[in-house]
């Protein structure tokens, strides 16, 4: 990309003015609403909760693009498989105390929908490796049809309960400071995603298998030369993706009420995520997630809530057209070079 | 050679025209009271064909766009749902409100509305498509994705407009003078009428300067523009074309089921457009019904099946099956079904390209 100079500070400038403009125009709304200033760090906590569940997603999407270069639909149907299969084997007569139960159905969510991930990559995508983008485009949405159909045959069309992780019943604990309420659940997701992103971390920098995945994810020949194996990287690239939606789909289950088709505008949004974050960059992505999660948030609550998935829609086609290589990835190299 | 060529295509059009007017006649007729959904052993009724040759127009234009031009579209519902919009405000409302009294009543202005539909969409195309087609592969594709949601989304929130998720009701039936198109066996004629005439359009802009453009830009995009193809115009006329078509379908569709509501024209519809034109056969005009088709008929009788044999009804189980169909044609036969079937006479030393 050859930029001229003098366009940076001008690019810079006309972004202020639009999030300036953006912002004055929310406060205008809102106060025409009778919005108090505890209203809006409600909206932005609620914001930064679904938020995050928004980051693990988008870190799904981001290993599963930087190691294949592929866009995977289904990353949203592994959120709805590891709550379903949580919330199943919850409901389970084992005979545990509760709270064990509770770290066992935790740990089949996650595993199984690992091993689902990991399988959709042998059946679906290793035959298909060499075809060009829309053909695999179409394989994951094909994937994502049958799982979300299964489960609904498996689950039925109502939707269930998974218990909050703190009190293991329905009724959340619930902290209140001031006119702020702030839900056990919504702890336990942040300190979730602040943990997936350190083992993430180790995983990555410290391991052999994960430096595999990123020498793959830079180079796929160059690491084929030094005797990586593509296929092996690419499977493993699939059942994390897979494991880290599990998470999310488990932590958020006891705010939303898991259903079998929550996962088509997760996973959207979990990409528009990735799209803010330059689809490569671990980083960028936490940040694009829990920003798209205020933004959405805040921007429904002044407006109307039925205009929150508009927003992030809106939000996924200006950078795309705007700044293809995502706001906070911040590199000067797009992810997918136009 | 070029009239030699042409041969095949205009064999198959008749072909396709008199066995589809069959058709419509057993059932206009009824010999010895026969039903044309008895001739297909209930899979397929009068009510099925009409909706195959409603998406064959939409399909047509997806394989322009995609197979020809490839370039991808996960947001065709949403042109759809302009055209059947169009055409249920412009009905109905106008009407209600009494604005444009004397013309609203009349027979020629649902017609007018469908081209006015046909108009506007291929106008949005052409202003979306100018920055959306910069794009490329998969960001293309989620763009477009964004695009058919938004429209799906706001179909659903302008309700002055639209009638918001309820939708809009009692569009009138289409008539030429005081003669009505309806029932079923005669909207049967006008729909099919109309597909035929949009895949000869289709096969006539393969065949055309337009057509070789796309195919080159599919081909390397780099390659055709220095060789002095305008491939921004190509790409954002190839979208302009695959909406207009989106929008006449759409338009017919409002006009069979006497009401819009934004249900059919979300995500899933838009999947199941790019499924059945990837069944057909991406580079093929005549992969469109195919395709259709096929997809149609698979999943009436997942329907039908599963629920003599399961016991249960409604739902979208048949989706698994349909899902796993699309997941294996993607992987065995990526040229689509057509493809695969006109293999062998291909081999008896036909140019693969030329075959349309």
């Amino acid at each position: 990309m050859h930029r001229k100079p003098q366009r940076q500070p001008v690019r810079i400038l006309v972004t202020v003015l639009v999030v300036l403009g953006v912002a004055a125009l929310s406060l205008l709304l809102g106060s025409q609403k009778g919005l108090q200033p505890q209203h809006y760090i409600q909206l932005t906590i609620d914001g930064v909760r679904a938020g995050s569940i928004y980051a693990l997603m988008a870190l799904g999407f981001v290993v599963v693009y930087s190691v294949t270069g592929i866009i995977n639909f289904a990353q949203g149907e592994f959120v709805m498989l590891g709550a379903m299969i949580c919330l199943t084997v919850n409901d389970l007569d084992l005979p545990l105390p509760p709270a064990w139960k509770m770290i066992a159905a935790i740990l089949a969510g996650v595993l199984l929908t690992t091993i689902i991930g990991a399988t959709m990559e042998r059946l679906t995508i290793r035959p298909a490796r060499r075809s060009p983008p829309v053909t695999l485009i179409i394989i994951t949405i094909g994937v994502t049809i049958t799982l979300r159909a299964a489960a609904l045959l498996v689950w039925g069309a109502d939707p269930h309960v998974l218990p909050a992780f703190t009190t293991l019943a329905l009724e959340d604990k619930i902290f209140r400071f001031g006119g702020v309420i702030v839900q056990a659940q919504s702890l336990w997701i942040w300190a979730t995603l602040i943990v997936t992103l350190i083992l993430l971390y180790f995983f990555l920098e410290r391991t052999l298998l994960g430096k595999a995945l990123r020498a793959c994810a830079v180079n796929r020949r160059a690491a084929q030369l030094v005797g990586i194996n593509p296929d092996r990287m690419s499977l493993l690239s699939f059942a994390l993706a897979a494991a880290l939606g599990a998470i999310g789909g488990i932590v958020l289950g006891p705010v939303t009420r898991p259903i079998y088709d929550m996962g088509v505008m997760l996973g959207l949004r979990g990409f528009v995520a990735a799209i803010i974050g330059g689809l490569v960059s671990v980083p960028g992505v936490v940040v694009g997630g829990l920003l798209l999660g205020v933004v959405e948030n805040i921007a429904a609550g002044v407006t109307d809530p039925a205009y929150k998935s508009v927003v992030s829609f809106v939000i996924l086609i200006a950078i795309l057209l705007f700044r293809p290589q995502g706001i906070i990835g911040g590199g000067e190299k797009p992810a997918e070079e136009a | 050679m070029k009239r030699l060529r042409a041969h095949p295509n205009f064999a198959g059009v008749v072909i396709l025209a008199v066995v589809l007017a069959v058709f419509g006649a057993i059932d206009l007729i009824r010999p010895f009271g026969l039903r044309f959904s008895d001739l297909s052993g209930r899979v397929v009724t009068i009510d099925t064909m009409i909706r195959i040759g409603i998406l064959t127009i939409v399909v047509v234009g997806l394989n322009l766009l995609m197979g020809y031009a490839g370039q991808v579209s996960l947001g065709q519902a949403g042109f759809y749902a302009l055209g059947a919009y169009a055409s249920g405000v412009l009905t109905t409302l106008a009407s209600r409100h009494g604005m444009l009294s004397g013309i609203a009543d009349t027979w020629w202005w649902p017609w007018l509305a469908i081209i006015i539909g046909m108009l506007l969409t291929g106008l949005f195309a052409y202003l979306v498509g100018k920055p959306i087609l910069r794009l490329k592969g998969n960001y293309l594709a989620m763009a477009t994705l964004g695009l058919g949601m938004i429209l799906y989304i706001l179909a659903g929130q302008l309700s002055a407009l639209t009638g918001g998720y309820d939708g809009l009701t009692g569009i009138p039936r289409l008539r030429i003078g005081d003669f009505a198109l309806w029932p079923a066996q005669r909207y049967y004629f006008l729909v099919w009428g109309a597909a035929i005439a949009v895949i000869v359009v289709g096969l006539n802009i393969v065949h055309s300067r337009i057509g070789r453009a796309l195919r080159a830009i599919h081909t390397n995009e780099t390659a055709a523009e220095t060789s002095g193809v305008d491939t921004e115009h190509y790409k954002v006329l190839a979208l302009v074309i695959s909406a207009m078509l989106a929008s006449l379908a759409g338009s017919l569709y409002a006009h069979f089921q006497s009401a819009v509501s934004p249900s059919p024209f979300g995500f899933k519809a838009s999947v199941e457009l790019v499924t059945m034109a990837a069944v057909g056969g991406l580079s093929s005009i005549w992969g469109a019904p195919l395709g259709v088709a096929v997809m149609f008929v698979i999943s009436n009788l997942l329907q039908s099946q599963l629920e003599t044999i399961f016991h249960i009804r409604g739902g979208e189980y048949e989706l698994i099956i349909y899902g796993l169909v699309l997941v294996l044609i993607m992987i065995f036969m990526p040229k689509g079904v057509i493809s695969s079937l006109s293999a062998g006479r291909r081999n008896a030393g036909r140019d693969p390209e030329e075959a349309a």
